[in-house]
């Protein structure tokens, strides 16, 4: 089972949210060090994430990139890695990348910090999302976007088309 | 989809509007999905999204902006007004132009998109979950 607890601070663009599961902190740190587990969790459906470099040290980078099914609306990201302390405490920087993969000009950051540690015979997670700026939040949000989004989409592809035409 | 680069530089002198702000009236939960739904699909599209920021700091008239996209200025309106239903940008008529605005109510669309990013790590953490089960057989129920 997991539990949720969720603070969202508009003012600073902060998200604490906190979860446990029914399983070792080992396992827990694996999903995020793992980068087979990574993107198995980290896109949604229909936008599946690959992991291409994953340098989980104080100072690495990780990238991805997430794709939809017709291989178009491709997102790419990438983490500055800023503190590991394994299994129980990982900081990335989640770095704005241009449709071509380059860095924009670093107005927007992200900062992801998650808190591993044992809560009785559970494991919690304490994720806390900090944001630079609501463009950044709107980016992280364009690229967690579910599978109904897809529908949406192509109606709206369609609806395009047909006013062009 | 590639937009234009350095486009976007020239602020033109119309943005003389003082702060905006919305009485934030209580609306109920249903509503608030909704206008959540219409958010997250405002901001599915890469030509969406790239009006909003370019908007933001300063107002550009709809054929400013049909000049930046391959795409005509009808396609470029209706993404105007897919925006201007999710309210994350307004519009305005000065004389002949219809200017658009990235919505000055920061704070307003700060909430709603933190409402979106708890969806986005629901859904995660379910996945996490799911992840688990899988590798471990241990997180269950």
């Amino acid at each position: 089972m997991t539990v949720w607890n969720v603070d969202k601070n508009a003012e600073t663009t902060t998200m604490v949210i906190t979860a446990e599961f029914k399983t070792s902190i080992t396992n827990v740190w694996q999903l995020w060090a793992d980068p087979r587990l990574l993107e198995r969790w980290w896109g949604p459906p229909g936008f599946p994430a690959t992991f291409e470099h994953h340098d989980l040290t104080p100072g690495g980078t990780i990238t991805y990139f997430m794709s939809g099914p017709d291989g178009g609306d491709r997102f790419d990201g990438t983490w500055n890695v800023t503190e590991v302390d394994a299994p129980t405490r990982l900081v990335v920087e989640d770095a704005i990348v241009e449709d071509d993969g380059t860095p924009s000009d670093g107005n927007s950051m992200t900062r992801m910090e998650i808190d591993i540690e044992a809560a009785g015979d559970t494991t919690r997670m304490i994720l806390t999302t900090h944001f630079d700026s609501l463009e950044g939040m709107e980016q992280a949000i364009a690229m967690g976007v579910t599978e109904g989004m897809k529908a949406c989409m192509s109606q709206i592809d369609a609806l395009l088309a047909e006013v062009a035409a | 989809m590639a937009t234009g680069e350095t486009v976007g530089q020239r602020c033109p002198l119309t943005s003389s509007t003082g702060g905006v702000i919305y009485n934030h009236m209580v609306v109920d939960t249903r509503e608030r999905e909704k206008q959540t739904d219409r958010l997250f699909f405002a901001l599915s599209d890469t030509t969406r999204r790239d009006i909003v920021t370019r908007t933001l700091d300063c107002e550009r008239s709809v054929s400013e902006l049909g000049r930046l996209y391959p795409i005509s200025l009808t396609a470029v309106q209706k993404h105007v007004e897919v925006l201007v239903d999710a309210g994350l940008v307004s519009k305005h008529r000065s004389g002949r132009e219809q200017l658009v605005r990235g919505e000055v109510n920061q704070l307003g669309r700060a909430h709603e998109l933190l409402d979106g990013l708890e969806t986005v790590w629901r859904s995660r953490l379910e996945r996490m979950k799911d992840v688990l089960n899988e590798t471990t057989g241990k997180e269950s129920e």
